[in-house]
């Protein structure tokens, strides 16, 4: 894949297909959510021609920021070139016409789909999460107008008791993934599903992060420089996952690697999720290791 | 060397000429026309204008089409086309009482002003395969009887009165008031997102475009204990209404075309309350089309609905507005519950590095050491 790509946009459609009236009312939820960093702000949420829980309010996000000027970076589970960020991509390349990227430094608006780049963010740049449920305290209490009222009086001991209980059986916190943070010392907040791994990314990032979620009418925010703690104990400190391997490819040891498994014998090698790190590193003449990050039983 | 799955853009483009190759089926038999499916496929043309929120018979008939017959995708294409269309003004509310009526009937009373009119039902056939039908031949315009005219109403000078209407002369039947009555504008849930508690106007916008087998089951669960609606069709009317605007520039109404309406009053039974006396109460249905089930469905769950307001128990689902409203409409559901199709390669990574942390803790060492 080239690094910029540009393509004709589609005329038959506004620009970045919602309607102009629709981009206000968007960019009002994204203002009022940057206003109260974490607050979920309902927002009226349009049918878009993508299926709801594929990335619609990322989708309505980037299109009611996206002007002419920007270049877009689409990533699902870290990787430019899985199927649905390729989807979106050629959504946005259709309907917008703005020039697309893989490199995550190039890239002035980077939609994801459960990863943060490994690549530092900087001033200017946006991130623009898919969040599938936006509420953290949703598989603790089922009613929105109960969490609500929660948020508002922040009782958020539920969860803290939750954790706790991890604790009290595992000996650890037993969430990998959609680990919730408080933002700003104020709300709880559900990060999206990307790996705990990922988290300290978001805080005092010096790039604005705003979340999107379509079927579920939500948008909040983590303004740059905000702070954002994921919770945890004095005597249980928040920790994120490591491996044993390096990246087969880059022979990274400082990423978050996925698993692939390579043959019907259980062999697998380890890869960088962030498929743009990964090929950068590359590029600059890091190897493969010795080891090649397989594990023995491997080819 | 392991490579990166890449290739994810021709993979979708070849994805997509083997899905058009699938809807167009053997090529050797003559494709199907848009208006073959809006005039042969009715039911599925109003079942997918009603949940699609947009009536128009040609554009839902092109997206029954573009689906290969998978209707709550077509629901979902006419969804997304919808986006797209512009708010023009708003209709004034239909007068179902001035319906040119197809079908009409009462379940509560024998006999009702404007008389029960059958019409066109499928109640009373016997549900046994039509081989006829089979040999299209049979039913070329030669064979047809042409002493039915689908189209032709009894032409009436007066509305034909709603059977509620009469009950409610008698103060056995609640009243009904709308949000217009107490001077508010009616709900709009495609323009604000649904707030709890939703008013009944949200409530009925949300069941009027929810998916029907959701509604079935619900209305149905709620005929079988979990819910206290102890229904009565009071009247179920099919046919043509005119919808009207106020243009600014005139002033008064005009009429900008009809479209056909299922409405359902089903009547129920409240032993009343500390400041209500007994009477009867009401479920309401309204849908495009002629879809009866959903229509009787929708008035079923929406009577449910009410439990909390009419101070009943409200204990199962069917009572809980949070679970129906939020869980009824197909294409939001359809689009989460196969977005577990996407890759989840870094969220599944998580949990197993997880998992293999925990079963290292859990295993005795011994268990460790024989692997």
């Amino acid at each position: 894949m080239t690094r910029v790509s540009t393509a004709a946009r589609d005329g038959g459609y506004t620009f970045a297909y919602l309607d102009e009236q629709t981009k206000r009312m968007v960019r009002r939820a994204i203002l009022k959510a940057v206003a109260i960093p974490g607050y979920q702000v309902p927002f009226a949420s349009r049918e878009m021609p993508l299926p709801f829980g594929w990335g619609t309010g990322g989708i309505q996000v980037t299109a009611s920021i996206i002007g002419r000027d920007d270049t877009l970076k689409v990533i699902d589970q870290g990787a430019d070139d899985t199927v649905n960020a390729v989807s979106i991509r050629a959504f946005f390349a259709r309907t917008a016409g703005v020039p697309t990227t893989t490199r995550t430094q190039d890239a002035t608006i980077i939609q994801t789909r459960h990863r943060i780049p490994e690549t530092p963010l900087r001033a200017g740049q946006i991130l623009v999460y898919q969040v599938p449920i936006p509420e953290p305290l949703r598989w603790l209490e089922p009613r929105e107008a109960e969490t609500r009222r929660m948020h508002a009086l922040q009782e958020y001991g539920v969860m803290h008791v939750r954790l706790y209980e991890d604790i009290a059986r595992y000996g650890h916190i037993a969430t990998s993934y959609d680990y919730p943070v408080r933002v700003n010392g104020r709300y709880l907040m559900r990060p999206s599903p990307i790996p705990k791994f990922d988290n300290p990314k978001m805080d005092r990032s010096p790039a604005l992060q705003l979340f999107g979620a379509g079927r579920e009418k939500r948008i909040y925010a983590v303004p740059p420089h905000t702070g954002v703690r994921s919770l945890d104990f004095d005597d249980h400190p928040f920790e994120v996952q490591k491996w044993d391997q390096a990246c087969a490819l880059c022979g990274s040891t400082a990423s978050f690697l996925d698993e692939i498994v390579t043959d019907n014998q259980g062999g697998r090698m380890f890869v960088c999720s962030d498929t743009d790190h990964c090929e950068t590193r590359v590029r600059a003449g890091h190897v493969e290791s010795a080891a090649g990050g397989r594990d023995p039983g491997g080819p | 060397m392991y490579v990166a799955v890449k290739g994810g853009e021709r993979a979708i483009e070849a994805s997509h000429r083997l899905l058009e190759a699938e809807r167009r089926g053997d090529p050797a038999v003559p494709e199907l026309s848009t208006r073959q499916v809006s005039e042969q496929l009715p039911r599925a043309v109003d079942r997918v204008m009603a949940e699609g929120s947009l009536y128009d018979r040609e554009l839902a008939a092109l997206a029954i089409r573009q689906a290969a017959g998978d209707l709550v995708e077509a629901i979902f294409l006419l969804r997304a086309y919808r986006t797209t269309l512009p708010r023009l003004g708003n209709s004034e509310p239909v007068d179902t009482a001035r319906m040119l009526v197809r079908r009409r009937i009462s379940a509560t009373f024998k006999d009702v002003p404007g008389g029960q009119i059958l019409g066109p039902t499928p109640d009373y056939t016997h549900r046994l395969l039509d081989f006829r039908l089979a040999d299209v031949s049979a039913t070329d315009p030669a064979q047809r009887d042409d002493t039915v005219q689908r189209d032709r109403l009894p032409p009436r000078e007066e509305p034909m009165p709603r059977v509620m209407d009469l009950l409610g002369r008698e103060g056995l039947v609640e009243e009904e008031t709308t949000a217009a009555d107490e001077g508010q504008p009616p709900a709009d849930i495609t323009r604000e997102p649904l707030r709890f508690p939703a008013g009944r106007d949200a409530r009925l916008q949300v069941l009027a475009r929810g998916d029907e087998g959701f509604l079935l089951a619900l209305g149905y669960a709620s005929q079988r204990g979990f819910s206290n609606t102890h229904p009565f069709a009071g009247e179920i009317r099919y046919g043509v209404v005119a919808v009207s605007i106020v243009p600014e520039e005139l002033g008064f109404a005009i009429d900008i075309g009809e479209i056909e309406l299922t409405e359902v009053q089903m009547v129920n039974q409240f032993a009343g309350s500390d400041t209500a006396p007994p009477q009867f109460t009401r479920g309401y249905g309204l849908v495009f089309g002629h879809q009866e089930r959903k229509a009787m469905s929708m008035a079923l769950v929406d009577r449910s609905l009410r439990g909390r307001e009419l101070g009943e128990a409200a204990d199962s689902p069917t009572e809980d507005e949070e679970f129906v409203l939020y869980h009824s409409d197909n294409v939001e559901a359809s689009g989460f519950v196969q977005h577990l199709k996407l890759p989840h390669y870094v969220d599944f990574q998580s949990e197993l590095e997880l998992l293999r942390r925990l079963r290292s803790e859990f295993d005795p060492p011994s268990a460790q050491a024989a692997e």
